[in-house]
């Protein structure tokens, strides 16, 4: 095998080399022998590095590295892409792909590499991240059992599927505020409180949660039904005193059809909901399930 | 030819766990710290070290015996494997930019990091004292590569953990991870003296 070839070669130049030993005084060539051997070896690997630099030379297009330096660089993937790298590659190579995908980077982002590309640009939509479940714990469904394990909710949701009675709802361990990389979440009554301003709709607490109860609204949703049990009537009432029962009340008494029952819970095209609406679905929600949305308030954040 | 590779064996197995580079001889510890965060990221740094050192420990050698011994200048020999430890990861990490992009973006970010760590250029000097041959010292070299990569997985996996504990304030992020990696060290003292080295 070449291996063994290489290897017995190598063997051979060995034995020719012959010992010598290093005098007891340095004499002043000796120095001098040092300093060129040195500068040798260190010109010889520069050589071989230049030389290498220039053979292996990677072509990359310079637009890559434009659209790149403009983009947020969060690496966060709400765009779709593998971190800002890919997008900055994909929409400078490919002319499909849109230049306002970057949620987070927003319109600013948007119109950036909108001209770097010389591309158009749609809307861009704010949006943010809201809980379907209630507000507080303590409007909530009663926990099953005290868990006293790793405070993450992936693990609590592992162990007999969690300590709520809700087997759809928040338990509350604060996995979602952890993995925003905004900071846009903080756990507040054993719920998270979203900042609408910080969240950039990135959708990293939808992939986070266990128990897939946090949703991704346009910012101007005026109501939601923050409930995510797609159970009925009274055995769903039994588990949370807030939960929606899936009586399709609010879908029968919108104003403009905008409302329909799926799996019991409701479906609001919330971006069709004129502002001055009186919002007569919120008010014949027997549970307080769907309710109009209000901004939480959260303290300065460091 | 049997003994041979007994021996061999026993200085891979030595050089794998009874003397890991991390755990025992506490060198390269920035890097180790440094990546050791998240799991996938120590994996692609197990992979980097790996070959980093495997391949250096080789050309060292190389020139160590036919350039430095000869001539005498032994003394030279921590300059000279630093220049080499340092031309060889920027070759690599052109070479693979060029040739294959994945495995450049797996595992090529890493390589960096060790460009001039003292995990790295601790094979080539170990040989040296030991006055180790050619196959001895790339299996040396392969031994303590594959030790930083276990040290670092192994310690990928527990720090993951780490962060769901509930830590004192002070001591979160770099104190605890110090005083973990002293536990698993005390542990993998329990190898010492296994094999007369």
């Amino acid at each position: 095998m070449l291996v063994m070839q290489v290897l017995s070669t190598v063997d051979k130049l060995v034995a020719f080399v012959p010992e010598q030993k290093v005098p007891e005084t340095i004499p002043h060539a000796f120095l001098g022998e040092t300093v060129l051997v040195i500068t040798l070896i260190g010109l010889v690997l520069g050589g071989l590095l230049a030389f290498a630099a220039g053979k292996f030379k990677v072509e990359e297009n310079p637009l890559i590295e434009k659209v790149e330096d403009v983009l947020p660089k969060g690496q966060c993937g709400a765009c779709g892409f593998a971190g800002c790298r890919g997008y900055a590659e994909a929409v400078a190579l490919k002319e499909a792909v849109p230049a306002n995908l970057c949620i987070p980077g927003g319109e600013k982002t948007a119109t950036q590499v909108a001209v770097i590309t010389g591309k158009s640009l749609g809307e861009t939509v704010k949006v943010a991240a809201r809980l379907k479940c209630t507000a507080e714990a303590a409007t909530g469904a009663p926990m099953k059992f005290r868990y006293e394990g790793i405070a993450d909710c992936a693990a609590c949701n592992l162990f007999q599927g969690g300590c709520s009675e809700c087997a759809y709802g928040c338990l509350g361990f604060g996995s979602c505020a952890r993995a925003c990389p905004f900071g846009a979440i903080e756990m507040k009554d054993g719920r998270p409180a979203i900042s609408a301003e910080r969240c950039t709709g990135c959708g990293i607490c939808v992939r986070t949660c266990p128990r897939q109860c946090i949703e991704i609204l346009p910012q101007k949703c005026m109501v939601r039904c923050r409930c995510n049990n797609p159970g009925k009537g009274s055995e769903v009432k039994k588990m949370c005193p807030s939960a929606c029962i899936g009586c399709g009340l609010c879908a029968k008494k919108c104003p403009h059809s905008l409302i329909t029952m799926e799996n019991n819970l409701p479906v609001i095209q919330c971006e069709k909901c004129p502002p001055d609406c009186p919002m007569p679905c919120a008010e014949k929600c027997p549970t307080g399930a769907l309710s109009p949305q209000k901004e939480p308030a959260q303290k300065a954040a460091s | 030819m049997m003994e041979k590779t007994g021996e061999l064996f026993t200085i891979f197995f030595a050089a794998l766990i009874i003397n890991n580079i991390v755990l025992t001889q506490y060198l390269g510890l920035c890097v180790y710290m440094g990546v050791s965060k998240k799991v996938e990221p120590a994996f692609g740094m197990a992979v980097a070290a790996t070959f980093i050192m495997g391949t250096s420990t080789f050309f060292c050698w190389l020139l160590y015996t036919l350039v430095l011994k000869p001539l005498g200048m032994d003394f030279l020999a921590i300059i000279v494997f630093v220049l080499i430890v340092s031309s060889l990861v920027q070759f690599t990490e052109t070479y693979t930019k060029k040739m294959s992009p994945g495995l450049y973006y797996a595992v090529g970010i890493y390589l960096i990091l060790l460009a001039s760590n003292c995990a790295v250029l601790a094979p080539p000097l170990r040989n040296m004292e030991k006055g180790y041959g050619l196959m001895e010292s790339i299996v040396n070299g392969i031994g303590l590569g594959m030790g930083f990569g276990l040290a670092i997985v192994l310690f990928s996996y527990i720090r993951e953990r780490l962060e769901l504990c509930d830590i004192p304030e002070s001591f979160k992020g770099l104190p605890i991870a110090f005083i973990t990696t002293g536990l698993i060290a005390l542990a993998f003292m329990g190898f010492s003296g296994m094999v007369k080295l």
